[in-house]
């Protein structure tokens, strides 16, 4: 058979403009809203929000909530919530804490347990709700208040009485796994650039920004990982399909409570890997890490094209929703305007997303 | 006449007390479309859900290819050849063609963790299963939801033929549908049929049944009134039969015309 005589006899082919498939993508609001953001800052902001260190500066909050993001975008096409993951970030780093404090394990070993106790919960939560069939909303939002709880309790025991834990950077020096998860990558790159006189240097000629915060490039790696899964593997059409109708997905063959299993312990892991690098990066930990950051990463994902009901979504989308966080946070702090706005900014864009998200939707599915 | 690739004899099914299926024999040959026709309560669903496997009959034979089978789940049936497009097709609307045909089969190229989607072929085939129905499709990532009813029925036989379906059990395929694309959906039907494929196609309106069928069977409260070949049965006679004849008839008369 023919199969390319089919597609170049079909006039309506050309019907299709780039414009209107890029209308079809779900990122596509996140990157107006990036782009309308820069604009903004463009305007009323101090130029050097723009410069290398400015760039750095605004990313590394995003990529702290963006890995969240990624995780929750995921587990929203596949079509379920998890509001326990700002909570999760506070266990895991309690779990990470201890074992290098309390128990004095080598890294490698702490973060490997804090990469199991992390997918152990997820795995939890997934299996209470493919069990009992309960809302995942309902479940995790008890696992909001469980984690919060145990972090305190468990920071208490393990300090006698406090809810911060210290020590943790005294314990991680000298590993060299630690640079995978602390500090700047790509150090001798920018010297190499600062002799040469391609980057901004202080009077000693040591260069302004000495590397690139790894949690961007886990963000990124990361970003570009879920977005491969998503669109090029068959998991991704399982998720897809999971979140889109569970019964129809499970008619054709897909082993829907296996993804969704999956998805839970995903975004439990990147939980755990925010932990470990604002852990690692602060030198303790303490009980109101990752606090409310389960709302911010869901916004975030919302604002990346996911839709709410599932079946629908970007990690790119996650990606660009993050970066547009990370600019007004930081953002506000490089204009006269006051700091408070975030707030006001963060329930706004929320809005408009989930009302531009089911205009596209519309566009997709050609409802009339 | 060659063996029937599924045939069914005396099929009895009890729900406790109810008898929903009492005595009920059917048989489909490959390449011909076999049309169940009921009312509303007549066993249809019950049936179908015995042939897919869904039900086990509480007495009763089923027989594939002349053997002797019991299906435990729609899986074994769906091994052994039957496919069943139901009314609510399976499908994912935000989903595009490629992705809802392949679903639960994808194609892979590679292996490990290099294993990836081979969306390149996905698409070609879709394409060219889709054209061999007769539906030209814009692009292959548009979303089954932008599809038509008739359109999604005929995605859902396309992929069921592919995968290697022998018997092609289609629940109302046409009850929802305009009059243009019912008849894109029974040619649909045909072109299956001459590829070798029995298709059981549940209906309850008789032209459409009249339409594309080679054989007719009514069930009427929970049992087969007998089978009719092509030709040998006016729709008049079938619709009586569904309806149970008389009150019909007198209906039709104060009507004034065809029900």
């Amino acid at each position: 058979m023919s199969d390319l005589a089919v597609e170049s006899t079909d006039e309506r082919v050309k019907n299709v403009s780039l414009i209107s498939r890029l209308m079809k993508r779900p990122e596509l609001g996140a990157l107006a809203g990036l782009a309308l953001v820069t604009i903004f800052f463009a305007f009323t902001a101090d130029p050097k929000m723009f410069s290398l260190a400015g760039f750095l500066n605004f990313m590394t909050p995003a990529s702290q909530l963006g890995i969240l993001a990624i995780g929750a975008a995921l587990l929203m096409i596949g079509g379920e919530f998890d509001l326990s993951v700002g909570s999760m970030v506070a266990f895991t780093g309690l779990i990470f804490g201890a074992a290098m404090v309390t128990f004095e394990l080598p890294l490698y070993a702490a973060i490997i347990v804090t990469f199991m106790v992390a997918a152990a919960m997820g795995a939890v939560n997934g299996q209470i709700v493919i069990r009992t069939g309960l809302p995942s909303f309902i479940v995790t939002l008890a696992f909001l208040f469980i984690l919060r709880g145990l972090s305190l309790v468990g920071l208490k025991a393990a300090t006698g009485g406090s809810t911060q834990l210290r020590g943790v950077r005294e314990k991680v020096e000298g590993s060299w796994i630690a640079d995978f998860f602390s500090g700047e990558a790509f150090t001798p790159l920018f010297y190499w650039l600062a002799e040469n006189g391609l980057v901004d240097t202080f009077k000693s000629g040591k260069p302004k920004v000495d590397g690139i915060p790894v949690e961007i490039i886990w963000f990124t790696l990361l970003a570009g990982v879920a977005t491969w899964i998503l669109l090029r593997s068959r998991f991704g059409s399982w998720i897809f399909a999971s979140g889109g109708d569970s019964s129809a997905a499970s008619n054709s063959g897909v082993p829907v409570r296996r993804v969704k299993m999956y998805l839970f312990m995903f975004t439990a892991c990147c939980a755990a890997l925010v932990a470990i690098l604002t852990v690692m990066d602060a030198g303790s930990t303490d009980a109101r890490r990752g606090f409310q950051k389960e709302f911010e990463a869901i916004i975030a994902a919302v604002i990346g094209g996911s839709l709410l009901t599932g079946g629908y979504g970007s990690a790119i989308g996650a990606f660009f929703g993050s970066i547009i966080f990370g600019m007004v946070l930081i953002g506000l702090s490089y204009t006269n305007i006051d700091q408070d706005w975030y707030l006001v900014f963060l329930g706004s864009m929320l809005l408009l997303a989930v009302l531009f998200n089911n205009m596209i939707r519309k566009r997709v599915t050609g409802e009339r | 006449m060659s063996t029937p690739i599924v045939e069914m004899k005396n099929i009895e099914k009890h729900f406790g007390s109810v008898i929903a299926l009492a005595g009920v024999s059917f048989s489909v040959m490959p390449g011909e479309v076999h049309c169940l026709l009921g009312d509303n309560g007549a066993g249809k669903s019950t049936f179908i859900k015995t042939m897919s496997g869904v039900h086990k009959p509480s007495t009763g034979e089923i027989f594939v290819d002349g053997k002797k089978q019991a299906f435990d789940s729609p899986r074994d049936a769906m091994n052994a050849g039957i496919a069943t497009v139901h009314q609510d097709l399976a499908m994912i609307p935000l989903m595009s063609i490629t992705r809802n045909f392949w679903l639960g089969h994808e194609p892979t190229k590679n292996f490990g963790p290099l294993k990836y989607y081979d969306l390149k072929k996905a698409n070609a085939v879709t394409m060219e299963e889709m054209a061999k129905m007769g539906i030209r499709l814009r692009e292959p990532d548009q979303a089954v939801g932008t599809l038509s009813g008739g359109e999604r029925q005929t995605v859902a036989i396309a992929r069921a033929v592919y995968f290697g379906a022998k018997v092609l059990i289609l629940d109302e395929p046409t009850s929802a549908l305009g009059v243009r694309q019912t008849s894109n959906v029974l040619a649909t039907m045909d072109k299956v049929r001459k590829k070798g494929v029995g298709v059981v196609f549940i209906s309850h309106n008789v032209r459409h049944a009249m339409a594309v069928g080679d054989r007719f069977t009514v069930l009427n409260r929970g049992k087969t009134l007998g089978t009719a070949k092509k030709g040998e049965i006016t729709a008049e006679e079938l619709q009586d039969l569904m309806a149970g004849g008389q009150e019909l008839a007198s209906l039709e008369a104060s009507l004034g015309g065809t029900v």
